[in-house]
């Protein structure tokens, strides 16, 4: 696959689930896409563990661009890229946009065979800084 | 260190969490989302159930060792911050370490700590209280004193306005709390020098 992949990470497995339907549904199939959501035990919140195994099965030699919604789940997620380690992780990106957006933003340009860093760059342009 | 040694820290350590858990998630539910206690005892209680394995590793091994299964097994922002303290502090840790390599070693994990939540000191978190944990390190100061200087700056972060994490989102109503991540970070170093004080 050599399409960006795209990882969507929430405290909330049925925010993460909803926007990874979401994106299926408005931009299809050929973008690889995982999601997470919940601390493992049952609770809101992230799991390294879980990012990692999403990124896994996202993973894409065109690179991984993840979408993240509070704090912890962005320090979870920049956790989970150091842990994969290189060279991979230097083709992962942790996005600054909003979730549901970004993702549905990112992975249209994914679907196009844009790079990992118009990919990212298209999720960001959602941020106001 | 021993292995007997390290394996003493470790239980020192998951008892003070198991033993303050409850106080650890008031504090958090007060100005966070209320899970500190609970995943923080999580954490440690996995550790404490490797902890054979972990004290047989040399100590910057055994170190890694522990700040990984706190990253995997805490959750919340907590698992990365307290995982990266460790893990950074394996990683910089002579295997026999004398007061200079700690204090150097010790210095460098709170900078990993800082880049990992992206905070610095006086924005109410872990590092208000790592900071002066640090500072009387360098100074030659004795266990006692360093876990008297922990308790001292942990209550420090009460008046302070959250602006990191959960809390931050509170502005102004977070003054007046005590930060749950400094609570637990003093609670750590106190148990832990307390153990290297019995010795």
């Amino acid at each position: 696959m050599s399409n960006v992949g795209i990882v969507i990470v929430s405290h909330s497995p049925l925010v993460a689930e909803g926007t990874a339907d979401m994106v299926r549904q408005m931009v299809g199939d050929e973008v690889p896409l995982a999601w997470c959501g919940g601390n493992g035990h049952g609770g809101l919140g992230t799991s390294v563990e879980a990012i990692m195994g999403a990124i896994e099965k996202a993973w894409s030699e065109a690179g991984v661009a993840i979408l993240v919604d509070l704090g912890g789940a962005e320090t979870n997620s920049e956790m989970a890229v150091e842990m994969i380690g290189e060279p991979r992780s230097h083709k992962i990106v942790v996005c600054n946009a909003p979730i549901v957006e970004g993702a549905v933003m990112a992975a249209t340009e994914s679907s196009g065979g844009a790079s990992l860093k118009e990919v990212v760059a298209t999720a960001h342009e959602l941020s106001p800084s | 260190m021993a292995a007997a040694d390290f394996s003493r820290l470790i239980a020192a350590a998951a008892d003070t969490i198991a033993a303050h858990a409850e106080e650890l998630t008031a504090l958090d539910q007060a100005i966070g989302d209320g899970d500190h206690g609970l995943n923080m005892k999580r954490g440690f209680e996995a550790v404490r159930a490797e902890a054979d394995a972990f004290s047989a590793k040399p100590l910057p091994e055994a170190l890694k060792a522990v700040g990984t299964k706190l990253v995997m097994t805490v959750g919340g922002a907590s698992g990365p911050l307290f995982g990266t303290l460790f893990m950074a502090l394996g990683k910089d840790l002579p295997a026999a370490p004398d007061r200079d390599g700690l204090t150097a070693a010790f210095g460098k994990a709170i900078e990993a700590v800082a880049a990992r939540g992206k905070s610095q000191v006086g924005q109410k978190t872990m590092l208000d209280v790592l900071q002066p944990v640090y500072e009387a390190l360098a100074q030659g100061k004795t266990a006692g004193e360093i876990a008297d200087a922990a308790d001292k700056a942990a209550e420090a972060t009460v008046p302070m306005k959250a602006l990191r994490g959960r809390a931050s989102f509170l502005g102004e109503r977070s003054i007046g709390h005590m930060d749950a991540g400094a609570r637990s970070t003093a609670l750590l170093v106190r148990a832990v020098a307390e153990a290297i004080e019995g010795n």
